[in-house]
């Protein structure tokens, strides 16, 4: 249900502290969400494709997830050229595209882009038990984290759970269709999904407490130290200060057009 | 309290749940020594593993008394110690490994009892390398079949030493080579226990004495004595297998 086809690889960057790496995914992508300028937004997406390359990522996959965004981004290009208010680029007949919707739509395909390979380089390549182990070493509030690692561990139990009432309901002749029927039936197929669901979380958490469980979560893992982590970090910082100054001008500014 | 040799004993115990007309164990009264290893054969539904969780504090019975290593066990706080030293197997191994890894799910016990990250992870490794699971520690728990999650459950109560175990319906959706697995393990063990199994095989195998229970109460006056008996042979002289 869930692949992490990325998070199993030896590169370099699957080498480093999974602190760094979350930590300056989010400090990079706040950074390029905020972005007005199209040479910061072009380094940006350069950052990414470098980030990607040294993840080793596998391209196939890559371009697998962004075709998901794609869709997306087809739709903007479509509707706000010819939504946006502002000076025409293009006429043909009635349909007017303003200079100011593509800008728009330019950005916005741009970021999402460097976003999204940002996350796939540096965030994707590490499993989600070791990212909820990286979010509480960096003061993530310990219920949210262990919210997100008991999703993740029983989603697939619920998944299955939903395989199996489905098959059932399928062998006794279901076919979905445009009647109260199959609302109905759906309706009790997640109802049901519902209730195992909560039954569960009941049994988990009676399995818990007899472990001893009092509210409080220890962690096992020590993350090494290593030189080539403050390495990472002091490039990421200068290319955070780099889009920084092309965001304002002071590098590479490029004219508006 | 004098009798050292019982470590739990039950008077009069019944628990009704809530919404529903019967008692699920109803005036229960035994007593369990240190020695003593017993299976449990009962139809669905007749208590037992209400009175697993009774046993383990998870509910609190209607009537009767509890009492536990000598203790009369009422709240909460009663329970505490007897859970570092009674483990309960769970029938779906799904419930009870909740950690992303083996090995963090088996520490999980050891360090809630206060022990030190390395001790727990020392703990914890030699109990999987006692049930020949060395190489699961890095392994993702959902990520292994059915039989394995049942082994690293039973790592899971291990790795916290306890000195009793109650299993409930620990073979469902096992193989054969697993459940001889378990057999083997749980002989070597050898620690004092309830057993519930449908499983005339393993539950002989396992355990010394075999109690039904019905309508929430074990009938202990009639145990049950599984025993040879010479038959007629349908198989006749071919080839064949008991299983």
């Amino acid at each position: 249900m869930i692949n992490e086809p990325f998070a199993s690889g030896n590169s370099i960057v699957h080498r480093l502290d999974p602190r760094f790496r979350t930590f300056f995914a989010v400090l990079l992508s706040i950074e390029v969400a905020l972005l007005k300028d199209f040479s910061a937004m072009g380094f940006a997406l350069l950052v990414a494709f470098f980030l990607a390359a040294s993840a080793r990522l596998n391209i196939r996959e890559v371009m697998k997830r962004l075709s998901s965004i794609f869709g997306f981004l087809l739709l903007l290009w479509i509707v706000i050229p010819l939504t946006y208010e502002g000076t025409p680029a293009w006429q043909a007949g009635w349909l007017t595209w303003t200079r100011e919707g593509i800008h728009l739509s330019a950005q916005i395909s741009l970021k999402s882009t460097a976003i999204l390979m940002i996350f796939m380089a540096l965030v994707a390549t590490m499993t989600l038990s070791t990212l909820g182990r990286a979010l509480k070493r960096l003061s993530m509030p310990g219920k949210l984290v262990h919210l997100l690692l008991m999703t993740y561990r029983y989603i697939f139990v619920i998944g299955q759970e939903y395989q199996r009432l489905y098959t059932a309901m399928r062998i006794r002749g279901f076919r979905p269709s445009t009647s109260l029927h199959s609302y109905k039936t759906y309706a009790y197929l997640f109802g049901m999904l519902f209730v195992r669901a909560s039954k569960r979380a009941e049994r988990v958490n009676q399995a818990m407490i007899l472990r001893g469980f009092n509210g409080r979560f220890y962690s096992l893992d020590d993350f090494q130290p290593s030189y080539k982590n403050w390495i990472f970090a002091g490039t990421m910082m200068m290319i955070f200060t780099g889009i920084l100054l092309m965001e304002n001008g002071l590098l590479w500014p490029m004219k508006p057009f | 309290m004098a009798d050292e040799t019982i470590l739990i004993r039950m008077a009069g115990v019944s628990y009704k749940y809530p919404g529903s007309q019967l008692n699920a164990v109803d005036d229960l009264s035994m007593t369990f020594g240190k020695k003593d290893r017993i299976g449990l054969i009962a139809p669905n539904g007749s208590g037992k593993t209400t009175l697993f969780h009774l046993i383990m504090g998870l509910i609190k019975p209607d009537q009767g008394d509890i009492e536990i290593f000598g203790k009369k066990v009422v709240k909460e706080k009663d329970f505490i110690p007897v859970r570092q030293k009674i483990g309960l197997l769970f029938q779906d191994s799904d419930d009870q490994l909740f950690s992303p890894t083996v090995i963090e799910d088996v520490a999980f016990g050891p360090l809630n009892l206060g022990k030190s990250k390395e001790e727990a992870i020392d703990i914890s490794k030699r109990t999987l390398q006692f049930l020949g699971l060395e190489d699961f520690a890095d392994r993702i728990t959902f990520k292994l079949s059915g039989g394995e999650k049942r082994l690293v459950a039973l790592a899971t109560i291990l790795s916290m030493e306890p000195s009793v175990l109650l299993l409930d319906e620990p073979t469902t959706g096992l193989d054969s080579r697993t459940k001889a697995k378990l057999i083997d393990i749980l002989n070597h063990l050898s620690l004092p226990g309830i057993v519930i199994s449908h499983e005339y095989d393993f539950i002989t195998a396992v355990t010394d004495h075999i109690y039904t229970m019905e309508n929430g109460k074990i009938n202990l006056d009639e145990e049950l004595h599984i025993h040879k008996h010479h038959h007629v042979h349908q198989h006749g002289k071919q080839p064949h297998k008991h299983v």
